[in-house]
């Protein structure tokens, strides 16, 4: 065979493989050679995986069976910064999916760039989405600029495990076979000691090691109770307490470095001493709900305890369901992607079984959620929901979270003394409220 | 003495001299049609986004907003020389570079010899030292994570069942450096230890028993034939070992994410972490742009050695 022969087979060759793939409108071709979608189908992109991505497949089925006639194309991606970049960078590319779920936290940066739809309530009136029907934290947290740009799936907080078995024979549970209300560092303090005298070791448990978003968690729950705040306008003030903040850390620190509970634990630690009965008590978010479910331990949940200030606090963080810029969709896509969205949140009480506290009330107040346990023990949880404060840099799985939880972490295990710490948040936070923001 | 045996990739070449002047065309042109496809891919998808990252380290370039964002001129630059974190996590790629190169490029070395050594079952042998080259990073990570982790992992517990002080694997900088280094070790020592299986059976069996007849010890065969006969075996696979530690990335952020802290931080996270996470990926462009020149002058320093050990190969 000649070369020439080969290589005009080659080309033809590689030619036809193109136009099948962009023929068929495949998923391959559209990142490929960025052809539009047909009509009739939406693109939906989020990043559960796990129990959490179970559910929502049992959610798009909901959908896909009284739609039958749209092809729903879901794409799930690694959750954190890679989510948000492969999101961000597919928007202003001018190829975003039709609806993607994000973060409340990451909300405001996201719209700030000029990256989402704002929703207009009278669209989402017609779609039977009325903002004034889900939970007034979550629809606040949604708004940027007084206008609405996403609809809240759901509230999930930072919340307290407990062991059923170790807290009866610690003393712990009331005569309801429910854990005691505890109120105060000290109380708190005796319940996890006494949980210890059952194990013979541990009293509790939160995950230290590679963790900054869980040390970031457990931190800002106290650190809101007390009253204190991180950054303001828009994060390019320092508004860090160094007292408050260091009473919280030392409330901390004195839980691990007196052996009430582990010093440096990763995850899979975390999950094998809880689920083992060796520890009483967890903190965790409530998304782990599903990790210990299948299990045979006996199990509660509730919110984490009013350790410091007047009122409860939960930190807190939001799913919700967002329309991604886009110069190309009309009217008629933008309703299909509503309906999806509606489709989605009326089904909420699947999302539910993954631990989050639907953000839609007609399902929050239904029977079949109220009768959900451990679930329904912290629907509060989602009134008293406190975000991550505003900034470029905040949010779920952001630069705020990695950085000042490495700090944290360091006065949880001891290496450094919380003032120490503090000092450290504080080196990190002037840096980044100094940094020229991506957006303004 | 027969040196001369060491030369490698210069004696192919003269054979196309030989071929008439209109073939040579022709195989030049053929040449260049072969290497099209992958050049037009360089092109594409390395040189491209190089020159385009150069360009972006002069603008505030955001991954949030299309386009390359306002012109800040030197300022990127001028920011990250003064940034802490940037150097401590060039401090951190070196650390590593240094725990990881000279285990990888001995313990290679002598596993190549003694593996030549072994009489029987020699392909077992290879296969045993080759095969965890073979496993995807997030596999090792996995295995590593669980031989490491606190309070549940098997190397703590084994300490403390001996009685034996238990170091805090993964949660302290000093030994997240140590855990990193001695699973890369493991995990890539396999490479190294086929270059240098490839390199030492280049060497002739001549010289060896001439070697012998002349009475020559074990030790002293390895000291005076083998190790000087592998300089160049040696050199390559050094420098190959330098650049690819200097990457490190993979298995740090999968094992202790940079932590504690920022105090296992290699480089390129910093990079990652600017750049994605915090959307500045001017910022990051600049960082990246410093970094490569770092890599670069270190090439071509492996360049020149390896010119000066041909020269003295061909001498």
């Amino acid at each position: 065979m000649s070369s020439r022969l080969s290589r005009r087979a080659a080309v033809l060759g590689s030619l036809a493989a193109a136009t099948a793939l962009s023929g068929c409108g495949s998923p391959a071709a559209r990142g490929l050679f960025g052809v539009a979608p047909p009509e009739g189908q939406l693109s939906y992109w989020n990043m559960f995986t796990g129990g959490d991505g179970a559910n929502m497949v049992t959610m798009q089925e909901e959908y896909l069976r009284t739609h039958p006639d749209v092809r729903l194309d879901a794409t799930v991606l690694a959750w954190g910064t890679p989510y948000y970049t492969k999101l961000t960078l597919a928007t202003s590319g001018g190829a975003p999916p039709d609806v993607a779920a994000v973060h409340l936290s990451r909300l405001q940066t996201l719209a700030q760039a000029d990256l989402l739809q704002p929703l207009d309530e009278s669209l989402l009136g017609e779609h039977d989405l009325d903002p004034g029907r889900f939970v007034p934290t979550a629809v606040q947290k949604s708004r940027y600029d007084n206008r609405l740009h996403a609809v809240p799936l759901d509230t999930h907080p930072f919340v307290l495990f407990y062991n059923v078995d170790v807290c009866r024979r610690a003393g712990l549970l009331g005569s309801d076979g429910k854990l005691r209300p505890i109120r105060g560092p000290e109380q708190f303090r005796g319940a996890i000691a006494a949980a210890a005298r059952v194990t013979g070791g541990y009293g509790g448990v939160v995950n230290i090691t590679k963790d900054p978003s869980t040390n970031w968690r457990w931190f800002a729950t106290l650190y809101y109770q007390l009253g204190g705040s991180v950054v303001a306008d828009n994060g390019t003030r320092v508004t860090l307490d160094d007292d408050l903040a260091a009473q919280a850390l030392g409330f901390m620190q004195g839980l691990t470095t007196s052996g009430l509970m582990p010093k440096s634990i990763d995850g899979p630690g975390v999950t094998s001493l809880f689920s083992t009965g060796k520890v009483g008590f967890l903190l965790d978010g409530e998304w782990q709900i599903p990790t210990y479910a299948g299990s045979s331990l006996k199990f509660d949940v509730v919110p984490v305890p009013h350790v410091f200030g007047p009122k409860p606090v939960a930190y807190a963080d939001s799913h919700a369901l967002v329309l991604p810029r886009n110069a190309e969709m009309d009217d008629q896509r933008r309703g299909t992607a509503l309906d999806f969205v509606r489709s989605l949140i009326g089904s909420s009480v699947i999302w539910a079984k993954g631990g989050h506290i639907p953000a839609w009330l007609p399902v929050q107040n239904s029977a079949e959620f109220r009768a959900m346990r451990p679930q329904a023990n912290y629907t509060e949880a989602a009134r008293t929901a406190q975000y991550d404060p505003p900034a470029w840099y905040s949010g779920a799985g952001s630069q705020l979270q990695n950085l000042l939880g490495a700090a944290i972490a360091t006065s949880q295990t001891g290496s450094a003394k919380p003032a120490q710490a503090v000092r450290e948040m504080r080196k990190q936070l002037d840096k980044l409220a100094a940094a020229k923001p991506p957006v303004e | 003495m027969a040196t001369t045996t060491i030369i490698d990739d210069a004696a192919p070449a003269r054979t196309v001299a030989t071929l008439p002047t209109g073939g040579r065309s022709d195989e030049n042109r053929a040449g260049w049609l072969m290497a099209a496809p992958f050049l037009a891919f360089y092109l594409l998808f390395l040189i491209g986004p190089a020159v385009f990252g150069l360009v972006m380290s002069f603008f505030n370039t955001t991954s949030v907003r299309p386009g390359l964002g306002e012109a800040v001129g030197l300022d990127n630059y001028r920011q990250i020389f003064t940034d802490s974190e940037f150097w401590a996590s060039m401090g951190h790629t070196v650390w590593f570079t240094v725990l990881t190169v000279p285990p990888l490029v001995i313990l290679a070395f002598v596993l190549a010899v003694l593996a030549e050594r072994v009489a029987r079952g020699k392909a077992l042998v290879r296969f045993i030292f080759f095969a965890p080259f073979v496993l995807p990073v997030t596999s090792v990570t996995m295995i590593f994570g669980w031989l490491y982790a606190a309070e549940i992992g098997l190397l703590p517990n084994a300490l403390e069942a001996l009685g034996l002080p238990v170091p805090d694997l993964l949660g302290e900088a000093r030994w997240g450096f140590i855990s990193v280094a001695a699973l890369t070790v493991w995990w890539t020592i396999g490479f190294n230890f086929v270059l240098f299986l490839a390199g030492l059976q280049d060497i002739p069996e001549q010289v060896y028993e001439a070697a012998a007849l002349d009475g020559a010890s074990p030790v002293r065969t390895l000291w005076s034939l083998t190790l000087p006969l592998l300089r160049p075996t040696v050199v390559l696979v050094t420098m190959l070992q330098i650049l690819a530690s200097m990457q490190i990335f993979n298995q740090m952020y999968l094992l202790t994410a940079g932590g504690p802290g920022t105090e296992t931080r290699p480089v390129m996270q910093y990079i990652y972490d600017t750049g994605f996470s915090d959307y500045r990926a001017g910022y990051s462009a600049a960082a990246t742009m410093i970094y490569f020149a770092v890599v670069l002058i270190i090439s071509v320093l492996w360049y020149l050695a390896r010119v000066r050990t041909r020269k003295g190969a061909d001498a």
